[in-house]
Protein backbone atom coordinates (compact mmCIF):
# COMPACT_ATOMS: atom_id res chain seq x y z
CA UNK A 1 0.00 0.00 0.00
CA UNK A 2 1.35 3.37 -0.92
CA UNK A 3 1.95 5.93 1.78
CA UNK A 4 -0.55 8.76 1.66
CA UNK A 5 0.26 12.36 2.45
CA UNK A 6 -1.32 14.08 5.47
CA UNK A 7 -4.01 15.60 3.28
CA UNK A 8 -4.64 13.69 0.07
CA UNK A 9 -7.19 14.34 -2.66
CA UNK A 10 -7.55 11.37 -4.96
CA UNK A 11 -9.41 11.55 -8.24
CA UNK A 12 -11.80 14.28 -7.14
CA UNK A 13 -14.51 15.28 -9.63
CA UNK A 14 -17.36 17.58 -8.76
CA UNK A 15 -20.49 17.74 -10.87
CA UNK A 16 -23.31 20.22 -10.30
CA UNK A 17 -26.77 19.69 -11.73
CA UNK A 18 -27.91 22.65 -13.81
CA UNK A 19 -30.90 23.34 -16.03
CA UNK A 20 -28.70 22.58 -19.04
CA UNK A 21 -27.65 19.23 -17.66
CA UNK A 22 -24.75 18.29 -15.37
CA UNK A 23 -21.84 20.71 -15.13
CA UNK A 24 -18.43 19.32 -14.28
CA UNK A 25 -16.66 21.96 -12.20
CA UNK A 26 -13.42 20.12 -11.45
CA UNK A 27 -12.29 16.82 -12.89
CA UNK A 28 -10.03 14.08 -11.64
CA UNK A 29 -7.91 16.13 -9.27
CA UNK A 30 -5.08 14.54 -7.33
CA UNK A 31 -3.35 16.65 -4.74
CA UNK A 32 -1.09 15.61 -1.88
CA UNK A 33 -0.24 18.03 0.88
CA UNK A 34 2.22 17.33 3.68
CA UNK A 35 1.61 18.19 7.29
CA UNK A 36 2.49 21.80 8.10
CA UNK A 37 2.62 22.80 4.44
CA UNK A 38 1.17 26.14 3.33
CA UNK A 39 -0.41 25.72 -0.10
CA UNK A 40 -1.97 28.50 -2.13
CA UNK A 41 -4.43 27.71 -4.92
CA UNK A 42 -4.51 30.24 -7.71
CA UNK A 43 -6.57 30.43 -10.90
CA UNK A 44 -9.11 32.52 -12.73
CA UNK A 45 -12.57 33.15 -11.37
CA UNK A 46 -14.87 30.21 -11.89
CA UNK A 47 -12.08 27.65 -12.22
CA UNK A 48 -13.36 25.62 -9.33
CA UNK A 49 -10.93 26.69 -6.61
CA UNK A 50 -13.70 27.27 -4.10
CA UNK A 51 -15.38 24.04 -5.11
CA UNK A 52 -12.19 22.15 -4.37
CA UNK A 53 -11.83 23.89 -1.00
CA UNK A 54 -15.44 23.08 -0.15
CA UNK A 55 -14.77 19.45 -0.94
CA UNK A 56 -11.89 19.40 1.55
CA UNK A 57 -14.12 21.18 4.05
CA UNK A 58 -16.82 18.59 3.50
CA UNK A 59 -19.34 21.23 2.48
CA UNK A 60 -19.56 19.90 -1.09
CA UNK A 61 -19.74 16.21 -1.90
CA UNK A 62 -17.56 15.11 -4.83
CA UNK A 63 -19.18 13.03 -7.58
CA UNK A 64 -16.08 10.84 -7.66
CA UNK A 65 -12.92 10.63 -5.62
CA UNK A 66 -11.95 10.64 -1.98
CA UNK A 67 -10.33 13.09 0.42
CA UNK A 68 -8.07 11.58 3.05
CA UNK A 69 -6.97 13.53 6.10
CA UNK A 70 -4.40 11.78 8.25
CA UNK A 71 -5.46 8.46 6.80
CA UNK A 72 -9.21 8.94 7.41
CA UNK A 73 -11.73 9.75 4.72
CA UNK A 74 -13.52 13.09 4.86
CA UNK A 75 -17.22 13.03 4.10
CA UNK A 76 -18.78 15.77 6.19
CA UNK A 77 -17.81 19.16 7.56
CA UNK A 78 -16.17 19.37 10.95
CA UNK A 79 -14.12 21.66 13.18
CA UNK A 80 -10.89 19.76 12.36
CA UNK A 81 -11.04 21.51 8.99
CA UNK A 82 -11.70 25.14 9.93
CA UNK A 83 -12.74 27.45 7.11
CA UNK A 84 -12.07 31.17 6.89
CA UNK A 85 -14.65 32.54 4.49
CA UNK A 86 -14.13 35.53 2.26
CA UNK A 87 -17.06 37.37 3.82
CA UNK A 88 -15.68 36.70 7.35
CA UNK A 89 -19.11 35.23 8.27
CA UNK A 90 -19.03 36.45 11.85
CA UNK A 91 -22.40 36.33 13.58
CA UNK A 92 -23.49 39.96 13.91
CA UNK A 93 -25.46 39.46 17.12
CA UNK A 94 -22.41 38.18 19.01
CA UNK A 95 -19.42 40.19 20.17
CA UNK A 96 -15.95 39.48 18.83
CA UNK A 97 -15.20 37.42 21.93
CA UNK A 98 -18.49 35.52 21.74
CA UNK A 99 -17.91 34.67 18.10
CA UNK A 100 -14.63 33.00 18.96
CA UNK A 101 -16.23 31.57 22.10
CA UNK A 102 -18.85 29.77 20.00
CA UNK A 103 -16.10 27.83 18.24
CA UNK A 104 -14.11 27.22 21.40
CA UNK A 105 -17.10 26.01 23.41
CA UNK A 106 -17.81 23.49 20.70
CA UNK A 107 -14.28 22.19 20.21
CA UNK A 108 -13.06 22.32 23.82
CA UNK A 109 -16.21 21.15 25.54
CA UNK A 110 -14.19 19.12 28.06
CA UNK A 111 -12.22 22.11 29.34
CA UNK A 112 -13.24 24.37 32.21
CA UNK A 113 -14.94 27.71 31.67
CA UNK A 114 -11.85 29.62 32.71
CA UNK A 115 -9.60 27.64 30.40
CA UNK A 116 -11.90 28.23 27.45
CA UNK A 117 -12.06 31.94 28.25
CA UNK A 118 -8.28 32.13 28.40
CA UNK A 119 -8.00 30.27 25.11
CA UNK A 120 -10.35 32.77 23.43
CA UNK A 121 -8.24 35.61 24.82
CA UNK A 122 -5.02 33.99 23.67
CA UNK A 123 -6.26 33.57 20.11
CA UNK A 124 -7.57 37.11 19.94
CA UNK A 125 -4.12 38.26 21.03
CA UNK A 126 -2.52 36.22 18.25
CA UNK A 127 -4.46 38.20 15.67
CA UNK A 128 -4.03 41.47 17.61
CA UNK A 129 -7.72 41.85 18.33
CA UNK A 130 -7.86 41.49 22.12
CA UNK A 131 -8.59 45.20 22.46
CA UNK A 132 -11.88 44.84 20.58
CA UNK A 133 -13.14 41.74 22.38
CA UNK A 134 -16.41 43.33 23.46
CA UNK A 135 -17.20 45.00 20.12
CA UNK A 136 -19.73 43.63 17.69
CA UNK A 137 -18.79 42.86 14.07
CA UNK A 138 -20.79 45.87 12.90
CA UNK A 139 -18.53 48.17 14.89
CA UNK A 140 -15.17 47.07 13.46
CA UNK A 141 -13.53 47.40 10.05
CA UNK A 142 -13.39 44.72 7.35
CA UNK A 143 -9.77 43.90 8.10
CA UNK A 144 -10.52 43.54 11.80
CA UNK A 145 -13.47 41.27 11.05
CA UNK A 146 -11.23 39.03 9.03
CA UNK A 147 -8.72 38.97 11.90
CA UNK A 148 -11.50 37.73 14.16
CA UNK A 149 -12.42 35.18 11.48
CA UNK A 150 -8.83 33.92 11.62
CA UNK A 151 -8.91 33.84 15.42
CA UNK A 152 -12.12 31.82 15.36
CA UNK A 153 -10.62 29.33 12.92
CA UNK A 154 -7.28 28.81 14.66
CA UNK A 155 -8.96 28.66 18.07
CA UNK A 156 -10.58 25.43 16.87
CA UNK A 157 -7.05 23.95 16.59
CA UNK A 158 -7.87 22.51 13.19
CA UNK A 159 -5.78 19.86 11.49
CA UNK A 160 -6.20 21.80 8.26
CA UNK A 161 -6.93 25.48 7.92
CA UNK A 162 -8.89 26.33 4.78
CA UNK A 163 -8.92 29.94 3.61
CA UNK A 164 -11.31 30.91 0.82
CA UNK A 165 -9.86 34.11 -0.59
CA UNK A 166 -9.81 35.60 2.90
CA UNK A 167 -8.41 38.99 1.95
CA UNK A 168 -10.12 39.42 -1.39
CA UNK A 169 -12.41 42.17 -0.18
CA UNK A 170 -9.74 44.19 1.63
CA UNK A 171 -7.67 47.13 0.45
CA UNK A 172 -3.98 46.58 -0.35
CA UNK A 173 -2.58 48.01 2.88
CA UNK A 174 -4.93 46.10 5.16
CA UNK A 175 -4.28 43.01 3.11
CA UNK A 176 -0.51 43.31 3.59
CA UNK A 177 -0.88 43.69 7.32
CA UNK A 178 -3.13 40.61 7.50
CA UNK A 179 -0.69 38.61 5.40
CA UNK A 180 2.02 39.47 7.92
CA UNK A 181 -0.22 38.29 10.73
CA UNK A 182 -0.91 35.03 8.93
CA UNK A 183 2.81 34.41 8.41
CA UNK A 184 3.48 35.25 12.04
CA UNK A 185 0.83 32.80 13.24
CA UNK A 186 1.90 30.12 10.80
CA UNK A 187 5.49 30.29 12.07
CA UNK A 188 4.18 29.57 15.58
CA UNK A 189 1.49 26.99 14.88
CA UNK A 190 2.81 25.15 11.78
CA UNK A 191 -0.75 24.35 10.71
CA UNK A 192 -1.45 22.76 7.36
CA UNK A 193 -3.04 25.49 5.26
CA UNK A 194 -4.85 25.54 1.93
CA UNK A 195 -5.55 29.08 0.81
CA UNK A 196 -7.32 30.34 -2.28
CA UNK A 197 -6.14 33.63 -3.71
CA UNK A 198 -6.34 35.79 -6.80
CA UNK A 199 -3.27 37.73 -5.88
CA UNK A 200 0.04 36.53 -7.35
CA UNK A 201 2.19 38.27 -4.73
CA UNK A 202 0.09 36.87 -1.93
CA UNK A 203 0.39 33.39 -3.39
CA UNK A 204 4.18 33.56 -3.55
CA UNK A 205 4.81 35.39 -0.29
CA UNK A 206 2.76 33.10 1.94
CA UNK A 207 3.15 29.70 0.34
CA UNK A 208 5.47 26.74 0.44
CA UNK A 209 3.77 25.65 -2.74
CA UNK A 210 1.62 27.37 -5.34
CA UNK A 211 -0.93 25.16 -7.09
CA UNK A 212 -2.19 26.69 -10.34
CA UNK A 213 -5.52 25.58 -11.69
CA UNK A 214 -6.58 25.44 -15.32
CA UNK A 215 -9.78 27.09 -16.46
CA UNK A 216 -13.11 25.38 -16.01
CA UNK A 217 -15.30 23.63 -16.87
CA UNK A 218 -13.67 20.39 -15.81
CA UNK A 219 -10.75 22.30 -14.32
CA UNK A 220 -7.65 20.52 -13.19
CA UNK A 221 -4.26 21.28 -11.74
CA UNK A 222 -2.04 22.92 -14.34
CA UNK A 223 1.18 23.44 -12.47
CA UNK A 224 2.53 22.89 -9.00
CA UNK A 225 5.31 25.26 -8.05
CA UNK A 226 7.35 24.90 -4.85
CA UNK A 227 8.45 28.14 -3.18
CA UNK A 228 11.57 27.59 -1.15
CA UNK A 229 12.19 31.17 0.00
CA UNK A 230 13.59 31.24 3.51
CA UNK A 231 11.27 32.06 6.40
CA UNK A 232 10.57 34.38 8.08
CA UNK A 233 9.87 36.30 4.89
CA UNK A 234 9.84 40.03 4.61
CA UNK A 235 7.70 41.32 1.78
CA UNK A 236 10.19 43.94 0.67
CA UNK A 237 13.33 41.82 0.91
CA UNK A 238 11.62 38.79 -0.60
CA UNK A 239 10.45 40.75 -3.62
CA UNK A 240 14.04 41.48 -4.56
CA UNK A 241 15.16 37.85 -4.54
CA UNK A 242 15.53 36.13 -7.92
CA UNK A 243 13.50 33.13 -6.77
CA UNK A 244 10.56 35.37 -5.88
CA UNK A 245 10.83 37.04 -9.24
CA UNK A 246 10.93 33.72 -11.09
CA UNK A 247 8.00 32.29 -9.18
CA UNK A 248 5.98 35.41 -9.81
CA UNK A 249 6.85 35.30 -13.48
CA UNK A 250 5.93 31.63 -13.77
CA UNK A 251 2.51 32.24 -12.23
CA UNK A 252 1.81 35.29 -14.37
CA UNK A 253 2.85 33.36 -17.46
CA UNK A 254 0.55 30.51 -16.50
CA UNK A 255 -2.41 32.75 -15.77
CA UNK A 256 -2.12 35.20 -18.63
CA UNK A 257 -0.54 33.25 -21.47
CA UNK A 258 -1.18 29.56 -21.09
CA UNK A 259 -4.57 29.88 -19.45
CA UNK A 260 -5.74 33.43 -20.01
CA UNK A 261 -9.01 34.57 -18.55
CA UNK A 262 -11.84 32.77 -20.36
CA UNK A 263 -13.97 35.90 -20.12
CA UNK A 264 -11.36 37.96 -21.98
CA UNK A 265 -11.21 35.41 -24.78
CA UNK A 266 -14.94 35.42 -25.17
CA UNK A 267 -14.98 39.20 -25.45
CA UNK B 1 -51.40 79.60 11.26
CA UNK B 2 -50.42 81.97 14.01
CA UNK B 3 -51.61 79.41 16.60
CA UNK B 4 -48.60 77.25 16.00
CA UNK B 5 -45.65 78.01 18.26
CA UNK B 6 -43.36 76.32 15.72
CA UNK B 7 -43.53 78.71 12.85
CA UNK B 8 -42.49 77.41 9.49
CA UNK B 9 -40.25 79.68 7.50
CA UNK B 10 -39.40 79.34 3.88
CA UNK B 11 -35.68 79.01 3.23
CA UNK B 12 -33.46 77.70 0.50
CA UNK B 13 -33.69 74.31 2.15
CA UNK B 14 -37.48 74.37 2.00
CA UNK B 15 -39.84 74.83 4.89
CA UNK B 16 -38.01 74.68 8.18
CA UNK B 17 -39.06 75.36 11.74
CA UNK B 18 -38.35 78.99 12.59
CA UNK B 19 -35.56 78.36 15.07
CA UNK B 20 -33.59 76.24 12.61
CA UNK B 21 -33.71 78.71 9.77
CA UNK B 22 -33.03 81.60 12.13
CA UNK B 23 -29.84 79.96 13.29
CA UNK B 24 -28.84 79.21 9.73
CA UNK B 25 -29.52 82.63 8.34
CA UNK B 26 -27.70 84.23 11.27
CA UNK B 27 -24.68 82.17 10.28
CA UNK B 28 -24.98 83.25 6.69
CA UNK B 29 -25.49 86.91 7.46
CA UNK B 30 -22.52 87.10 9.79
CA UNK B 31 -20.18 85.46 7.29
CA UNK B 32 -21.29 86.45 3.85
CA UNK B 33 -17.83 86.11 2.32
CA UNK B 34 -15.70 85.10 5.26
CA UNK B 35 -12.65 82.94 4.56
CA UNK B 36 -12.91 79.28 5.47
CA UNK B 37 -10.80 79.40 8.65
CA UNK B 38 -12.99 82.08 10.11
CA UNK B 39 -16.13 80.17 9.34
CA UNK B 40 -14.57 77.16 11.01
CA UNK B 41 -13.77 79.19 14.10
CA UNK B 42 -17.31 80.43 14.35
CA UNK B 43 -18.56 76.85 14.18
CA UNK B 44 -16.83 75.96 17.39
CA UNK B 45 -17.82 79.24 19.06
CA UNK B 46 -20.89 79.08 21.32
CA UNK B 47 -24.17 79.75 19.52
CA UNK B 48 -25.60 83.23 19.58
CA UNK B 49 -28.32 82.46 22.09
CA UNK B 50 -27.33 79.70 24.49
CA UNK B 51 -30.42 77.64 25.21
CA UNK B 52 -30.62 75.33 28.18
CA UNK B 53 -30.66 71.66 27.13
CA UNK B 54 -34.08 70.99 28.64
CA UNK B 55 -35.60 73.76 26.59
CA UNK B 56 -34.22 72.19 23.43
CA UNK B 57 -35.64 68.84 24.44
CA UNK B 58 -39.04 70.37 25.17
CA UNK B 59 -38.84 72.01 21.81
CA UNK B 60 -38.16 68.64 20.13
CA UNK B 61 -41.05 66.98 21.90
CA UNK B 62 -43.26 69.93 21.08
CA UNK B 63 -42.31 69.76 17.42
CA UNK B 64 -43.22 66.06 17.18
CA UNK B 65 -46.37 66.03 19.31
CA UNK B 66 -47.87 69.42 18.56
CA UNK B 67 -48.99 68.80 14.97
CA UNK B 68 -50.99 65.77 16.11
CA UNK B 69 -52.49 67.62 19.08
CA UNK B 70 -53.45 70.49 16.84
CA UNK B 71 -55.11 68.17 14.37
CA UNK B 72 -56.96 66.45 17.21
CA UNK B 73 -58.24 69.79 18.49
CA UNK B 74 -59.29 70.71 14.97
CA UNK B 75 -61.18 67.47 14.40
CA UNK B 76 -62.87 67.68 17.79
CA UNK B 77 -63.87 71.25 17.08
CA UNK B 78 -65.26 70.35 13.69
CA UNK B 79 -67.08 67.34 15.14
CA UNK B 80 -68.58 69.51 17.87
CA UNK B 81 -69.80 72.05 15.32
CA UNK B 82 -71.17 69.45 12.95
CA UNK B 83 -72.99 67.39 15.56
CA UNK B 84 -74.43 70.10 17.80
CA UNK B 85 -77.57 70.48 15.68
CA UNK B 86 -80.96 69.03 16.54
CA UNK B 87 -81.06 66.06 14.17
CA UNK B 88 -77.43 64.96 14.58
CA UNK B 89 -77.14 61.17 14.45
CA UNK B 90 -73.70 61.10 16.08
CA UNK B 91 -73.27 62.50 19.59
CA UNK B 92 -70.95 65.52 19.80
CA UNK B 93 -67.81 65.44 22.00
CA UNK B 94 -69.45 67.54 24.68
CA UNK B 95 -72.44 65.21 24.75
CA UNK B 96 -70.10 62.24 25.11
CA UNK B 97 -68.41 63.98 28.01
CA UNK B 98 -71.68 64.62 29.86
CA UNK B 99 -73.52 61.39 29.07
CA UNK B 100 -70.61 59.00 29.56
CA UNK B 101 -69.03 60.95 32.39
CA UNK B 102 -69.08 57.97 34.76
CA UNK B 103 -67.42 55.70 32.19
CA UNK B 104 -64.72 58.23 31.38
CA UNK B 105 -63.69 59.34 34.85
CA UNK B 106 -64.03 56.01 36.72
CA UNK B 107 -62.43 53.47 34.40
CA UNK B 108 -61.13 51.31 37.26
CA UNK B 109 -64.49 50.80 38.99
CA UNK B 110 -64.71 47.25 40.33
CA UNK B 111 -60.98 46.66 39.82
CA UNK B 112 -58.87 46.32 42.94
CA UNK B 113 -55.17 45.82 43.36
CA UNK B 114 -53.60 44.28 46.42
CA UNK B 115 -50.62 42.13 47.27
CA UNK B 116 -52.39 39.15 45.69
CA UNK B 117 -52.47 40.94 42.33
CA UNK B 118 -55.40 42.36 40.44
CA UNK B 119 -59.01 41.45 41.04
CA UNK B 120 -61.82 42.23 38.69
CA UNK B 121 -65.29 42.12 40.17
CA UNK B 122 -67.62 39.58 38.63
CA UNK B 123 -70.69 40.70 36.74
CA UNK B 124 -71.27 43.53 34.36
CA UNK B 125 -70.83 46.47 36.73
CA UNK B 126 -67.13 47.02 36.07
CA UNK B 127 -65.30 50.15 34.85
CA UNK B 128 -64.10 50.25 31.26
CA UNK B 129 -60.49 49.57 32.26
CA UNK B 130 -61.71 46.41 33.97
CA UNK B 131 -63.24 45.28 30.68
CA UNK B 132 -60.05 46.11 28.80
CA UNK B 133 -57.98 44.15 31.32
CA UNK B 134 -60.27 41.14 31.01
CA UNK B 135 -59.90 41.31 27.24
CA UNK B 136 -56.13 41.62 27.56
CA UNK B 137 -56.12 38.45 29.64
CA UNK B 138 -57.89 36.59 26.84
CA UNK B 139 -55.56 38.03 24.23
CA UNK B 140 -52.63 36.92 26.36
CA UNK B 141 -53.90 33.33 26.23
CA UNK B 142 -54.85 33.23 22.57
CA UNK B 143 -51.91 35.25 21.37
CA UNK B 144 -49.46 33.38 23.59
CA UNK B 145 -50.63 30.10 22.07
CA UNK B 146 -50.44 31.46 18.54
CA UNK B 147 -46.92 32.79 19.20
CA UNK B 148 -45.64 29.42 20.42
CA UNK B 149 -47.35 27.28 17.80
CA UNK B 150 -46.84 29.87 15.06
CA UNK B 151 -43.09 30.07 15.61
CA UNK B 152 -42.81 26.28 15.76
CA UNK B 153 -44.75 25.84 12.51
CA UNK B 154 -42.84 28.70 10.91
CA UNK B 155 -39.52 27.05 11.74
CA UNK B 156 -40.82 23.76 10.36
CA UNK B 157 -41.92 25.12 7.00
CA UNK B 158 -38.88 27.40 6.84
CA UNK B 159 -36.51 24.47 7.34
CA UNK B 160 -38.16 21.77 5.30
CA UNK B 161 -38.93 22.34 1.67
CA UNK B 162 -41.36 19.44 1.70
CA UNK B 163 -43.25 20.78 4.70
CA UNK B 164 -43.35 24.19 3.02
CA UNK B 165 -44.77 22.78 -0.20
CA UNK B 166 -47.33 20.74 1.70
CA UNK B 167 -48.52 23.37 4.16
CA UNK B 168 -48.06 26.76 2.55
CA UNK B 169 -51.10 26.56 0.20
CA UNK B 170 -53.37 25.78 3.16
CA UNK B 171 -51.90 28.60 5.21
CA UNK B 172 -52.37 31.02 2.33
CA UNK B 173 -56.05 30.10 2.07
CA UNK B 174 -56.77 29.91 5.79
CA UNK B 175 -55.16 33.23 6.62
CA UNK B 176 -57.66 35.15 4.52
CA UNK B 177 -60.65 33.94 6.57
CA UNK B 178 -61.86 36.81 8.78
CA UNK B 179 -62.20 36.22 12.55
CA UNK B 180 -65.98 36.46 12.56
CA UNK B 181 -66.25 33.71 9.97
CA UNK B 182 -64.51 31.31 12.36
CA UNK B 183 -67.05 32.05 15.06
CA UNK B 184 -69.72 29.43 14.29
CA UNK B 185 -67.13 26.71 13.80
CA UNK B 186 -65.30 27.71 16.92
CA UNK B 187 -68.52 27.55 18.94
CA UNK B 188 -69.43 24.21 17.41
CA UNK B 189 -66.03 22.73 18.26
CA UNK B 190 -65.66 24.00 21.79
CA UNK B 191 -69.32 24.26 22.83
CA UNK B 192 -68.24 26.85 25.40
CA UNK B 193 -67.80 30.57 25.05
CA UNK B 194 -64.46 30.86 26.91
CA UNK B 195 -62.31 28.46 24.88
CA UNK B 196 -63.95 29.41 21.61
CA UNK B 197 -63.14 33.10 22.18
CA UNK B 198 -59.52 32.18 22.80
CA UNK B 199 -59.49 29.95 19.72
CA UNK B 200 -60.79 32.86 17.67
CA UNK B 201 -57.91 35.07 18.78
CA UNK B 202 -55.46 32.23 18.24
CA UNK B 203 -56.60 31.46 14.71
CA UNK B 204 -56.56 35.13 13.73
CA UNK B 205 -53.09 35.92 15.05
CA UNK B 206 -51.20 32.80 14.03
CA UNK B 207 -50.86 33.28 10.24
CA UNK B 208 -48.55 36.28 10.11
CA UNK B 209 -46.42 34.68 12.82
CA UNK B 210 -46.04 31.43 10.85
CA UNK B 211 -45.38 33.09 7.52
CA UNK B 212 -42.90 35.68 8.77
CA UNK B 213 -40.98 33.16 10.86
CA UNK B 214 -40.77 30.87 7.82
CA UNK B 215 -39.46 33.71 5.66
CA UNK B 216 -36.88 34.50 8.31
CA UNK B 217 -35.68 30.91 8.48
CA UNK B 218 -35.51 30.65 4.70
CA UNK B 219 -33.46 33.83 4.59
CA UNK B 220 -30.74 32.73 7.00
CA UNK B 221 -27.59 33.49 4.98
CA UNK B 222 -25.76 30.47 3.58
CA UNK B 223 -22.59 31.62 5.32
CA UNK B 224 -24.21 31.23 8.75
CA UNK B 225 -25.30 27.74 7.75
CA UNK B 226 -21.74 26.98 6.65
CA UNK B 227 -20.36 28.24 9.95
CA UNK B 228 -22.78 25.93 11.75
CA UNK B 229 -21.69 23.02 9.57
CA UNK B 230 -17.98 23.64 10.07
CA UNK B 231 -18.50 23.92 13.83
CA UNK B 232 -20.62 20.75 13.60
CA UNK B 233 -23.40 22.31 15.69
CA UNK B 234 -26.16 19.83 16.54
CA UNK B 235 -29.75 20.75 15.60
CA UNK B 236 -30.49 22.14 19.06
CA UNK B 237 -27.36 24.32 19.12
CA UNK B 238 -28.10 25.46 15.58
CA UNK B 239 -31.63 26.43 16.60
CA UNK B 240 -30.57 28.40 19.68
CA UNK B 241 -27.31 29.93 18.47
CA UNK B 242 -27.92 30.61 14.80
CA UNK B 243 -31.53 30.24 13.74
CA UNK B 244 -33.24 32.10 16.58
CA UNK B 245 -30.98 35.17 16.58
CA UNK B 246 -30.90 35.32 12.78
CA UNK B 247 -34.69 35.08 12.57
CA UNK B 248 -35.66 37.38 15.45
CA UNK B 249 -36.32 40.45 13.29
CA UNK B 250 -38.67 38.48 11.00
CA UNK B 251 -40.31 36.76 13.93
CA UNK B 252 -41.08 40.04 15.59
CA UNK B 253 -42.51 41.47 12.41
CA UNK B 254 -44.93 38.53 12.49
CA UNK B 255 -45.54 38.85 16.22
CA UNK B 256 -46.26 42.55 15.82
CA UNK B 257 -48.78 42.03 13.04
CA UNK B 258 -50.18 39.13 15.05
CA UNK B 259 -50.73 41.14 18.22
CA UNK B 260 -52.59 43.76 16.23
CA UNK B 261 -54.78 41.13 14.62
CA UNK B 262 -55.48 39.36 17.88
CA UNK B 263 -56.67 42.64 19.32
CA UNK B 264 -58.84 43.10 16.23
CA UNK B 265 -60.38 39.69 16.88
CA UNK B 266 -61.24 40.46 20.48
CA UNK B 267 -64.48 42.27 19.73
CA UNK B 268 -65.69 39.37 17.62
CA UNK B 269 -64.55 36.92 20.28
CA UNK B 270 -66.32 38.71 23.08
CA UNK B 271 -69.57 39.03 21.28
CA UNK B 272 -69.64 35.26 21.77
CA UNK B 273 -68.29 35.29 25.26
CA UNK B 274 -70.59 37.82 26.91
CA UNK B 275 -70.42 39.07 30.47
CA UNK B 276 -67.09 40.87 30.50
CA UNK B 277 -64.49 42.32 28.18
CA UNK B 278 -64.31 45.38 26.00
CA UNK B 279 -66.00 43.61 23.08
CA UNK B 280 -68.91 42.74 25.30
CA UNK B 281 -68.94 46.32 26.59
CA UNK B 282 -69.41 47.62 23.05
CA UNK B 283 -72.11 45.09 22.23
CA UNK B 284 -73.83 45.88 25.52
CA UNK B 285 -73.71 49.63 25.12
CA UNK B 286 -75.02 49.31 21.56
CA UNK B 287 -77.93 47.17 22.77
CA UNK B 288 -78.67 49.73 25.50
CA UNK B 289 -78.49 52.57 22.93
CA UNK B 290 -75.60 54.18 24.82
CA UNK B 291 -73.73 55.33 21.74
CA UNK B 292 -71.52 57.67 23.76
CA UNK B 293 -70.21 54.71 25.79
CA UNK B 294 -69.40 52.91 22.54
CA UNK B 295 -67.31 55.84 21.39
CA UNK B 296 -65.40 55.92 24.66
CA UNK B 297 -64.79 52.18 24.28
CA UNK B 298 -63.46 52.71 20.75
CA UNK B 299 -60.90 55.16 22.10
CA UNK B 300 -59.83 52.63 24.74
CA UNK B 301 -59.54 49.85 22.16
CA UNK B 302 -57.44 52.02 19.88
CA UNK B 303 -55.12 53.17 22.63
CA UNK B 304 -54.69 49.64 23.99
CA UNK B 305 -53.98 48.22 20.54
CA UNK B 306 -51.41 50.94 19.98
CA UNK B 307 -49.78 50.16 23.32
CA UNK B 308 -49.68 46.42 22.52
CA UNK B 309 -48.04 47.09 19.17
CA UNK B 310 -45.41 49.32 20.76
CA UNK B 311 -44.81 46.80 23.52
CA UNK B 312 -44.10 43.95 21.09
CA UNK B 313 -41.94 46.22 18.94
CA UNK B 314 -40.01 47.27 22.06
CA UNK B 315 -39.44 43.67 23.17
CA UNK B 316 -38.30 42.80 19.64
CA UNK B 317 -35.78 45.63 19.64
CA UNK B 318 -34.47 44.67 23.05
CA UNK B 319 -34.06 41.02 22.10
CA UNK B 320 -32.38 41.63 18.77
CA UNK B 321 -29.95 44.01 20.43
CA UNK B 322 -29.12 41.68 23.33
Amino acid sequence: MKVRSYLALEGISVVFPTVNGPFTAVENIDLSIEKGQFVTLIGHSGCGKSTLLNVIAGLTKPARGVVFLDGETVDQPGPDRAVIFQDHSLLPWLTVEENVRLAVDKTMAGKSRAERKDWVRHNLELVHMAHAATKRPGEISGGMKQRVGIARAIAMQPRVLLMDEPFGALDALTRASLQDTVMEIQSQLQTTVVMITHDVDEAVLLADRVVMMTNGPAAGIGEDLPITLERPRDRIEAAELPEYYHARHAILHFLHQRYSNPLDEAA
Amino acid sequence: MSVSPVKLVETVAGMLPEYVSAAQSAEIIRHPSAPKEEAKASMSAPPVKARPAWLDRMNDIGATVLPSLLLLALVLGFWQLACSGEGATLPSPSKIWTESHEVIVHPFKGVTFDTGGMHIQDGGDVGIAGHVLTSLGRVAYGYGLSAIIGIALGVLIGQSRTAYRALDPFFQVLRTIPPLAWLPISLAIFQQAGPSAIFLIFITAIWPIILNTATGVQNIPQTYRNVAKVLALNPFEYFVKIMLPATVPYMFTGLRIGVGMSWLAIVAAEMVQGGTGIGFFIWDSYNSSLLTDTIVALVWIGMTGFALDRLVAFIGRRISRA
